[in-house]
């Protein structure tokens, strides 16, 4: 009697607890959106940044056209004269994910535009991440630690900075993609079901579809795998786990057109071939060992181990062959700056001049992931004890993330979660020693941990004092309500797996010791809280192609990127080219509809080199390449006017460099004094003279008669000069966009004809006199 | 140019005793009715040109006269925005303006395509008596711009044509014109003697006798630095929530219909010496919104514009704008604007039990024509029987709309009109029948869809699928 019901208490309290988590997960949730919404709030709910717009545009496409359509889409907008073969070229995830969200809402007729739901995928998406870490998490170290994970990856800045509201880029879906296909991993790893490993390969299809980062999965398992064989974890649930992710991944792989055949033939995938050989050897050697006498199996090592050999050295020397045959061995440039973090500024300026290509500082870390800097090594102790598959796997994942963030400021956002999980980890396994210690030095429950049914209800006294007790502590930090009510709940789910492993009684510490370190680990929790919110709100929530600065009488809008665009789109002829620095290119064509020569997605490098030459070049001759390419306009991004960073004449030495790779006209040394970049009178006459110099300062000096440049803090060389190949026809109110038109060629070849020869002259001038008469006024 | 000019005068100078002697052998509405007196004002400050026109009309025929006819020439006819006319009753201080109907017309005789108005008298006149019409017509896109093309510093100058002589299918006593233009800077103007010109006032008669049709082409060219804004396409939208908000939203292709821009946009001349650089351009507009707006926006399809002021006070609503750049002549602009309003300020209920929406006609930008305005009034789901009480003639069409949720769609009432000016912002009305029931449907709708998502949660805990046991 007494015994049923003690069950039954159990179970109530298990029900209670997963109703109770069920409530945190979607307050988690919440959190994950809403701390994302900062920039909606504080600017609009607009696109942010570069290639969100891109990605934007690809989606009106797709929900305008339709799936086949865009599949087959060759962009004529872009890289003109080339155009560009949008659907074999993109990673379609997160723009099937927009379409499909789109089409769900509009056949439910709730008439949402496809830039609303753009905007807000990625906070929806990040909701979804968190859900994914504690799925994750609860899969190596149980609710607790899922719970605690799941609140810290909701909020991680470093994971904010790509997915707050408008920034619709690929990693919005993808950081959700590779938190689940790991949790599949995990969990099929954890049950052997055959079931989690299919929908496992579908989940690395997904992530494949969105994400070039889907090499980061397809070695880490593979690295995980070999891990476990090595150190002779290997079972049949491994076996599972890993064989018909290759298989399924590859097959599905393969089916992206942006992946294709890459699947199979470039070096990124061939760890995971090797490592599925090794797997099935591994498999094969169980099974005979399982069936054969010892005698017998050794024999039969000898005999395979002989085949093998010749069979591996036939196959590695093939796999050899074949990626000594490609130039860069069969890595993508990105993936080998991977490897080798000096790779890229040897070789590829344009892969180097991408601030997001760099290596981060070690304040980028404070910033990005705060206090779990300090928590993750705790985290990877506490997954040592005990070592299983599963917490193996993700000690790994953050070894190997930690070296990739640290070549490539952008990966820190795969870093993110591993240390979120450890971190999660770390603080729940802490909070699980530090209230074991206060409980079993309690008055009360000293001494009787026998009688099992008389001590639930005295438990619950006790978890209800210790519950008000870290309340009024709370209270006094000033904490966030929702972290509260977190940390409250999370103590009573945690309760039942205490009450396990109450009987160990282990790692018992002074009580006061106990109280003081959970104060202090709730101050951390709130530093880090106050941390995030304030990184959330202010440092990652700038669209960034609006601007605002606040001064003595206010807020000042710099909304000038968007003044030109919609000049260009609207007084602009519909076939016109506009020629502008890469960084622009997609915003060009997402937000002014106009043709552009380059654009974000680098791919021919040659075709940015032209560009960087022009921009470099002295007018005349950069006038002819630019006429070359039936360029109409011209646009430059200055900032000398209101002090505007990043600006063309910053980004003008990588525009030398990358084009002086191609054309070595072009020397970066002519262009600096010294070794020094400078653009006052110490600026080097090539450098006056070169076309960016003049366009972005053409009649700068007017403004104030000194022209005095305020990003770069100084009076600029040449003040007074005309343009003669280019003629300013637009310029907005912050002079931070300005764009010029190509003089039309029947004034060049005039004044020729009229120097080189003379009797066409005479025809030339009676022609321009009938034209004067016809029209007086022009 | 000027040569052609001058030979479409010729032509028609020419044309002037066909069209007299054709009016003369027949028209029999011209010999009941003399126009005794007739005064015309024609003000052209702006870029829509206003005509005020008072005419002193006498019947001298035999039987009482019904119907007064007014003569176009048929290049104004298809600039002609609106006619309007009133009689004066009563006698100096006690003069009040009783409106005419108007009406467009065809007659059997109009020689050399010219188009008639008729404006039909309350009372017919009877033989001997006179009465004075004050008539109301404007005119769009009269000004012709030229030099079609001017650069940043030059100010804009504008051709208007018109005749000296009223064109009128009566006999016509006496009569005077006088031009007001915005600025003494004249550049030219045709003499028909007597001319006078006064400032920025140009006078033409007073001309005596003129018989039925009589024409005298006439050309003035003067500088009009007015804004030429025009509003090639507005849609409005109105939305109707009985929950108590009206939904408006304006979609705007905005364009400076002026003299072309031509070449170089130089920002530092247009910031430094706005006195004389860009004058013809303009960079702000006004709308004049009913009172009780609220959460107004202005945006475009590149998102928000930042550059916008709402002013409220509880008798008017004033936004004004500013597009994103600076309009010169020939540029373009698109524009959202969009707000909300109280419902119960605007909906009202007729005595048969029906509904009606009150609202404003014509484009609440000031100073601005509408080359095409379209109105729709999306109705609550569920409104039947809908029509649309509109004090001018419009195009009227139905059209379903989905939104929120909705099954069977809304009723759109569609008006669609041409050549709108300020002139037309006007109340009209549209009424339908709505039950009060519809506005519970989607709230049901959607609490029933999670009553049965749970209960198919509950069923499915309780039903045990798996094959073994």
């Amino acid at each position: 009697m007494a015994a049923s019901e003690t069950s039954n208490g159990t179970a109530l309290r298990y029900a209670f607890g997963n109703v109770l988590s069920f409530f945190i997960l979607l307050l988690i949730g919440v959190l994950a959106f809403s701390i994302r919404l900062f920039s909606v709030i504080k600017y609009e709910s607009v696109i942010h940044e570069f290639d969100p717009y891109f990605n934007y545009r690809v989606t009106q496409y797709l929900t305008k056209n339709g799936i086949y359509d865009f599949w087959n889409w060759f962009d004529d907008r872009t890289w003109y004269p080339l155009g560009r073969v949008i659907g074999g070229t993109v990673y379609p995830g997160l723009t099937l994910t927009a379409g499909t969200l789109y089409w769900i809402l509009n056949s439910l007729n709730i008439p949402l535009s496809v830039e609303t739901v753009c905007v807000f995928t990625a906070p929806i998406f990040s909701a979804f991440a968190s859900w994914a870490t504690y799925l994750l998490t609860k899969e190596v170290k149980g609710a607790g630690a899922g719970l605690t994970a799941a609140v810290l990856l909701a909020m991680v800045p470093s994971y904010i900075s790509r997915s707050v509201a408008g920034s619709y880029d690929n990693e919005a879906v993808a950081i959700f993609a590779l938190i689940f296909t790991f949790f599949l991993y995990i969990k099929t790893l954890n049950t052997g079901s055959l079931f989690y490993a299919t929908l496992n390969a579908i989940a690395y299809f997904y992530m494949v579809c969105s994400w070039g980062g889907y090499t980061f999965i397809i070695n880490l398992i593979p690295m995980h795998v070999l891990l476990c064989i090595v150190t002779g974890r290997y079972s049949s649930r491994l076996y599972i786990a890993y064989a018909p992710l290759v298989v399924l991944g590859t097959l599905l792989a393969s089916l992206v057109p942006v992946v294709g055949f890459n699947a199979v033939l470039t070096s990124e995938h061939f760890g995971s071939f090797l490592v599925f050989i090794i797997i099935h050897v591994v498999a094969l050697v169980y099974y005979i060992k399982g069936i054969l006498s010892p005698k017998m199996f050794k024999v039969a090592v000898t005999l395979v181990v002989s085949i093998g050999l010749v069979v591996c050295c036939a196959v590695i020397a093939v796999l050899v062959a074949l990626v000594a045959s490609s130039p860069t061995k069969g890595w993508s440039g990105r993936s080998l700056s991977l490897l080798d973090p000096t790779y890229a500024s040897k070789y590829i300026p344009i892969i180097a001049s991408v601030s997001e290509h760099q290596p981060p500082t070690w304040p980028s870390y404070f910033m990005d992931i705060n206090v779990l800097a300090f928590l993750v090594p705790a985290g990877i102790i506490a997954c040592f004890s005990p070592l299983s598959d599963a917490s193996s796997f993700v000690v790994l994942y953050i070894v190997t993330s930690v070296y990739f963030s640290g070549v490539m400021v952008r990966l820190m956002l795969v870093f993110a979660p591993a240390a979120c999980i450890m971190s999660g980890i770390a603080l729940s396994a802490s909070f699980d020693v530090f209230t074991r210690s206060i409980k079993f030095q309690l008055p009360g429950v000293k001494g009787n941990s026998q009688v099992d049914a008389g001590e639930t209800s005295s438990e619950g006294v006790v978890a209800q004092n210790e519950v008000a007790k870290t309340d009024k502590n709370e209270e006094a930090l000033k904490e966030r309500p929702s972290k509260k009510n977190r940390k409250k709940e999370k103590e009573h789910v945690e309760k039942p797996s205490v009450k396990a492993q109450m009987k160990k009684r282990l790692l018992v510490l002074p009580f006061e010791a106990s109280i003081i370190a959970i104060l202090l680990l709730i101050l951390l929790g709130a530093f880090y809280v106050v941390h995030s919110v304030w990184a959330a709100a202010e440092a990652y929530s700038a669209p960034s192609i609006v601007l605002t600065s606040y001064s003595h009488d206010g807020l000042h809008v710099f909304d000038d990127f968007r003044e030109a665009y919609s000049w260009l789109s609207h007084n602009t002829e519909v076939d016109d080219k506009v020629a502008s620095w890469w960084d622009y290119g997609y915003q060009t064509t997402a937000m002014a509809n106009r043709t552009v020569i380059v654009d974000n997605n680098t791919w021919n490098n040659t075709h940015i080199a032209t560009v960087g030459t022009a921009m470099s070049s002295p007018e005349k001759a950069a006038w002819e390449i630019f006429d070359s390419l039936d360029v109409k306009y011209v646009l430059v991004v200055f900032g000398g006017l209101v002090g505007y960073p990043s600006d063309d004449i910053n980004k003008f030495l990588w525009m030398v460099r990358i084009g002086g790779g191609v054309f070595p006209h072009i020397k970066e040394p002519d262009y600096l004094r010294d070794g020094q970049y400078r653009i006052d009178s110490q600026a080097t006459p090539t450098m006056l003279n070169c076309l960016m110099y003049k366009l972005s300062y053409y009649r700068f000096v007017e403004t104030d008669g000194k022209a005095f440049d305020r990003v770069r803090r100084t009076e600029i060389g040449k003040k007074h000069f005309k343009l003669t190949h280019f003629e300013e026809v637009f310029t907005t109110h912050h002079w931070m966009v300005r764009i010029y038109k190509l003089k039309p060629q029947k004034n060049r070849i005039r004044g020729k004809a009229k120097k080189s020869r003379s009797k066409a002259s005479s025809t030339t001038s009676t022609k321009r006199s009938e034209t004067q008469r016809k029209n007086p006024w022009h | 140019m000027e040569a052609q000019l001058s030979v479409r005068a010729i032509l028609l100078l020419s044309l002037l005793p066909l069209l007299s002697l054709l009016a003369r052998s027949s028209s029999s509405v011209s010999q009941d009715i003399q126009i005794v007196n007739a005064e015309r004002r024609i003000d052209l400050t702006s870029h829509i040109v206003k005509v005020f026109l008072t005419l002193k009309v006498e019947n001298i025929g035999s039987s009482p006269v019904s119907d007064i006819y007014l003569a176009f020439p048929p290049t104004q006819v298809d600039h002609l925005a609106l006619v309007k006319a009133a009689a004066t009753v009563g006698k100096r201080k006690k003069k009040s303006y009783l409106p005419l109907e108007v009406n467009p017309t065809e007659l059997p005789d109009a020689p050399n395509g010219t188009k008639y108005f008729s404006i039909s008298l309350v009372n017919p006149l009877s033989v001997g008596e006179t009465l004075t019409i004050e008539v109301l017509y404007i005119l769009t896109h009269s000004l012709e711009p030229f030099p079609v093309e001017i650069s940043q510093s030059e100010s804009q100058l504008v051709y208007y044509h018109d005749s000296a002589i009223i064109l009128s299918p009566y006999d016509i006593k006496k009569q005077t014109t006088f031009l007001k233009t915005p600025s003494t800077k004249l550049e030219s103007f045709t003499k028909v003697e007597p001319t006078n010109r006064a400032g920025t006032e140009l006078k033409y008669g007073p001309y005596e006798n003129q018989s039925p049709h009589s024409f005298s082409p006439i050309i003035v060219h003067f500088e009009n630095n007015n804004p030429f804004a025009v509003v090639e396409e507005l849609v409005r939208e109105v939305e109707i929530s009985h929950w108590g908000n009206l939904q408006i939203t304006e979609h705007y292709k905005l364009m400076h219909a002026g003299a072309r821009h031509k070449g170089v946009f130089s920002r530092v001349e247009y910031q430094s010496k706005p006195s004389f650089s860009g004058v013809s351009s303009f960079k702000n507009l006004l709308a004049r919104l009913p009172p009780g707006v609220h959460s107004a926006y202005y945006r475009d399809e590149i998102g928000n514009i930042s550059s916008s002021h709402l002013r409220t006070d509880p008798w008017k609503s004033e936004l004004e704008i500013e597009p994103r750049y600076p309009l010169f002549g020939g540029w373009k602009s698109t524009f959202i604007i969009g707000y909300g309003l109280p419902l119960q300020d605007f909906l009202f209920e007729s005595p048969d039990g029906r509904r009606y929406l009150n609202f404003s006609f014509g484009c609440p930008l000031v100073e601005t024509v509408a080359d095409k305005l379209t109105i729709k009034v999306v109705l609550p789901e569920g409104s039947k029987d809908p029509s649309a009480v509109v004090p001018f003639p419009v195009e009227q069409h139905l059209e379903t709309k989905y939104s929120y949720l909705d099954i069977v769609g809304r009723t759109v009432v569609v008006l669609e009109k041409r050549n709108v000016v300020p002139e037309h912002n006007s109340p009209f009305q549209v009424y339908y029948t709505f039950n009060q029931v519809f506005m519970l449907a989607e709230p049901l709708m959607l609490a029933s869809v999670f009553f049965f998502l749970f209960v198919t949660y509950v069923a499915y805990l309780h039903i045990d699928l798996s094959i073994r046991k």
